[in-house]
């Protein structure tokens, strides 16, 4: 698996998913996000969590608009893998690639702990390696983490079973649970926790591996 | 030339922000302050002849994320 992982100002979570990318196998470059094209052969794109611009305007508006960010929507519209975690989900939902937006969380706090997640669809490269209602832990870092989405979109993403994981307790106010979410060729997941801060037995716990091997598997079959 | 934009969150987008400022209004002991919302507003120097179009442009694109925001533009 040949993976991309982009790199914006104020990114903080590149490295981490770098080194979760290649503990699952993958060759790893990184993108600098003015860039305008991205390595041959790329199967991923990682957009990483942090404040990309400072979180300016919106958060991810103005990493949406970087030249990096064609590639990527270039990427994904091919039927390439696109994960966006935290600030990437941000970003991923500002270019488009993913519905809703996300929202200053209902409680006004920037929430920083470790919180159980429900794995509501494992049909996805991302999610085939748990089981529908299985429980996972990793950690979620953020202030704007309340995903809105309308009642037609949210109908939607349910039919077509597009929600990949939602909170056990929700701690940002987030529409029907929501914490994970696909596009609809089911290639493209952007999610608020942080399943490359959930890889080594010295961050406190494993279960962010599954994804990231799951991952891999589905791009050496494939 | 000016333009100012308007940004809003939508009617019916839960604004948490604009609810604390309401709630601490009322500590404060204003009464009857029965809702608050919070946006933002952009003020834009343009180069004269810019339209209002070319603005309402810059909103769809960049200003505004029209799935939970809207917004108005004055041109002055």
């Amino acid at each position: 698996m040949r993976a991309a992982v982009v790199v914006f100002p104020g990114s903080n979570c590149d490295r981490d998913m770098a080194v979760a990318l290649r503990a699952a196998g993958a060759d790893v470059q990184m993108v600098w996000h003015k860039d305008a094209a991205m390595p041959d052969n790329i199967d991923l794109i990682a957009v990483p969590g942090g404040f990309s611009f400072g979180d300016y305007l919106r958060c991810g508006a103005i990493a949406a608009q970087s030249p990096i960010c064609k590639a990527v929507v270039d990427h994904a519209q091919r039927g390439g893998y696109v994960l966006g975690v935290c600030n990437g989900f941000q970003v991923l939902t500002e270019t488009g690639l993913l519905p809703g937006a996300l929202m200053r969380n209902a409680n006004l706090k920037f929430i920083c702990k470790d919180v159980d997640l429900l794995v509501n669809s494992s049909n996805s490269a991302f999610t085939s390696g748990y089981g529908v209602g299985d429980t996972v832990c990793y950690p979620v870092a953020h202030h704007d983490g309340n995903y809105s989405i309308d009642d037609e979109g949210l109908a939607r993403i349910k039919d077509e079973d597009r929600i990949a994981f939602t909170y056990t307790n929700n701690p940002n106010g987030s529409v029907a649970d929501i914490a994970g979410v696909l596009s609809e060729n089911r290639r493209v997941l952007g999610m608020m926790p942080h399943p490359e801060r959930a890889v080594d037995a010295g961050h406190g716990g494993t279960d962010g591996q599954a994804l990231f091997r799951g991952l891999f598997d589905q791009m050496v079959s494939a | 030339m000016k333009a100012r934009v308007y940004v809003m969150l939508k009617n019916g987008v839960l604004d948490p922000q604009g609810e604390a400022v309401r709630h601490a209004l009322g500590t404060l002991g204003f009464d009857g302050v029965e809702g608050v919302r919070q946006g933002k507003v952009i003020e834009l120097d343009l180069a004269d002849g810019t339209s209002e179009a070319t603005v309402e442009q810059m909103c769809e694109k960049l200003l505004a994320n029209t799935v939970i925001e809207s917004y108005r533009i004055e041109v002055q």
